[in-house]
């Protein structure tokens, strides 16, 4: 066994008859820093809330750590830490209480649960407030009392449902260091997030969810590498009136002191400029368009949209 | 999970629950100490001093037991039918349903600290029912049996209801439709013996009778009912009950999608 977490077919119809997932695979491995990516509604909380018992299965396996959640779920339950989408502690209850009472779920007696609350408390940042009613903390400190909660038991495989949302960059960052070191150390991490920069740096595989299907599913690195070509956006010295038509770069004018430039993933940054210097453009500052993975995620998902579509447009053809 | 870590899931939940009542005891059990003094100052002695005796005792005697019964009722049931329902409403039931924690060990958790509220406000009311009168227990086992067990009882209704609950209307529906008639229609205040034939009949379908005579019974000596009828409704209902609510839990009912 070489996964954390292996997901096969995995549907599920909430009550009301909306289909969210329609039968997904998903292999995340031992060690793993896996992203899972999707715009709203793609069904990723809907996934999670699975694997971690919130949610009722349709249909489909999941095995965590070589447990199937159906025939072992308390083992599976055991080993998975989940910090969750929506704020869901007491809000009444004091952060320590919060957290003692979660190792208390997991059968870990108070002297025990009590160090290592400690510990991750300092860790988080957290200990000054540890006798704070949970309501009091600001939205960044409700995220990483959550975190903490989600490590008391000691989890190999921690779930983080878009654990920034919310917070601000200095804390994001800390947020980001502090479980990069948690990876290191051996636990397996899964993070959904809408800040694509945070996968793009933190992740090694990523997996894309679309309208309750995965769109892709491969490593960061393989993925990045299919980008065809990246835009640059760049300040000039002078004003250019006009593109000079002879140009071999593609160039949009966004005003007439910044430029958008198109490079082929073939090309050197030094023959962009060799090219610039040659019709006398010369460039003050330059920087990515957009981030990188983010072009990569637009496309994805629109060229599923056409699919369906287009899929669409023959049924209605076969019945009309 | 081992036994020795069910325990001490077991004891989380047990004293989140005791806790939690005791921090907002301003809500908890300073109102039915008041409400139970009014009952005794007013259906007590000042209209118990018009009423003659009833089986024997003087009025405000024979109702004590069923006033300390009543509050045990509706704060057991009250207990965990609020305390369920938040925490399904502001998601941490979540942090137990992540958790390996058996579903017999939630039930047990919730159901004790029902309990522990409803036995505490009895003895709180009993305590104030010693300024109006004498208090000496005929049969202590019996008592302490009736009193616990329908304790058990009501939390475990509390919990089904707070696991059907949508909204906090639905937290108030039953026991203003259904608890607090059953209560006061359930002899806490007469003899079904004064009633009509027809009447004592139709008492006899309401289980919160057998409760209040049964406990009546083990203090005063006296009873409409035989209190054996009293514990093997209390038994039935408490074994049905638990099972229907472990049967929820099990199924998600209400806090699974
Ligand atoms: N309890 C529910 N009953 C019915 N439909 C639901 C329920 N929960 C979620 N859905 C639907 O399932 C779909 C997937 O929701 P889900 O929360 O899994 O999305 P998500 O990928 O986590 O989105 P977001 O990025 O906004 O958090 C949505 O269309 C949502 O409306
Ligand atoms: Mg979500």
């Amino acid at each position: 066994m070489t996964h954390a977490l292996k997901i096969t077919n995995l549907k599920k119809t909430y009550d009301n008859g909306f289909q969210a997932l329609k039968g997904i695979d998903l292999e995340v491995k031992k060690g793993d820093f896996f992203a899972l990516l999707g715009a709203n509604g793609a069904g990723k909380s809907t996934a999670i809330g699975i694997i971690c018992s919130l949610v009722n299965k349709t249909d489909g396996d999941v095995n965590v750590f070589g447990y199937d959640l159906e025939a072992d779920r308390e083992a599976v339950q055991e080993h998975i830490g989940l910090v969750p989408q929506e704020f869901n502690f007491n809000i009444w209850e004091p952060v320590i209480e919060i957290i003692l009472n979660q190792a208390g779920y997991y059968g870990i007696e108070r002297p025990v649960a009590r160090k290592r609350a400690e510990e991750l408390l300092k860790h988080l940042n957290l200990w000054d407030k540890r006798d704070e009613q949970a309501q009091n903390l600001s939205g960044g400190m409700k995220r990483r009392l959550m975190i903490a909660r989600a490590l008391i038991h000691n989890p190999k495989l921690l779930i983080l449902d878009e654990p920034t949302a919310g917070v601000d960059i200095e804390i994001r960052r800390s947020m980001w260091d502090f479980l990069s070191k948690l990876n290191q150390a051996g636990t397996t991490i899964i993070l959904t997030t809408h800040y694509l920069e945070e996968a793009e740096s933190m992740c090694n595989n990523i997996a894309i969810l679309n309208k309750g299907e995965v769109v892709e599913s491969t490593s960061m690195k393989e993925l990045l590498s299919r980008l065809q070509v990246e835009t640059f956006v760049l300040d000039l010295k002078e004003p250019l009136d006009i593109i000079p038509s002879d140009c071999e770069l593609t160039i949009h004018q966004r005003d007439t002191s910044t430029i958008e430039v198109e490079l082929d993933k073939t090309r050197s940054l030094n023959y962009l400029f060799e090219t610039l210097s040659k019709h006398n453009i010369r460039v003050m500052s330059m920087r990515n368009k957009t981030n990188r993975l983010e072009e990569l995620f637009i496309k994805l998902v629109e060229k599923s949209k056409e699919e369906n579509t287009s899929i669409k447009s023959t049924s209605s053809e076969v019945t009309a | 999970m081992k036994p020795a870590q069910k325990l001490t899931a077991f004891k989380t939940i047990l004293s989140k629950e005791v806790m939690r009542f005791l921090r907002i005891w301003v809500q908890t059990l300073v109102p039915p100490a008041i409400t139970m003094t009014l009952y005794f100052v007013i259906f007590g002695n000042l209209i118990g001093s018009q009423i003659g005796d009833l089986d024997g005792f003087k009025y405000i005697e024979y109702i004590i037991p069923g006033l300390i019964m009543m509050s045990v009722i509706t704060n057991s049931y009250s207990n965990v039918v609020s305390t369920f329902f938040t925490a399904k409403m502001f998601g941490h039931i979540q942090e137990m349903l992540i958790s390996p924690v058996p579903n017999h060990i939630i039930l047990m958790g919730y159901i004790g600290g029902g309990m522990a509220r409803g036995l505490i406000v009895g003895l709180i009311v009993t305590l104030v029912s010693l300024f109006f009168s004498s208090l000496t227990i005929e049969h202590p086992i019996i008592t302490i049996a009736v009193v616990v067990l329908t304790s058990m009882l009501f939390s475990i209704a509390g919990l089904i209801n707070a696991i059907y609950a949508k909204s906090f209307d639905d937290i108030t529906i039953i026991p203003t439709f259904v608890l607090t008639p059953l209560t006061y229609l359930g002899g806490v205040f007469y003899s079904i013996n004064m009633l009509s034939e027809f009447w004592q009949n139709v008492s006899m379908v309401n289980p919160v009778l057998y409760m209040v005579n049964g406990f009546r019974y083990g203090i005063l000596g006296v009873s409409d009912i035989s209190p054996v009828a009293s514990f093997s409704l209390l038994a039935v209902f408490i074994v049905a009950l638990y099972g229907f609510a472990y049967y929820l839990l099990k199924k998600g009912v209400g806090i699974r999608s």
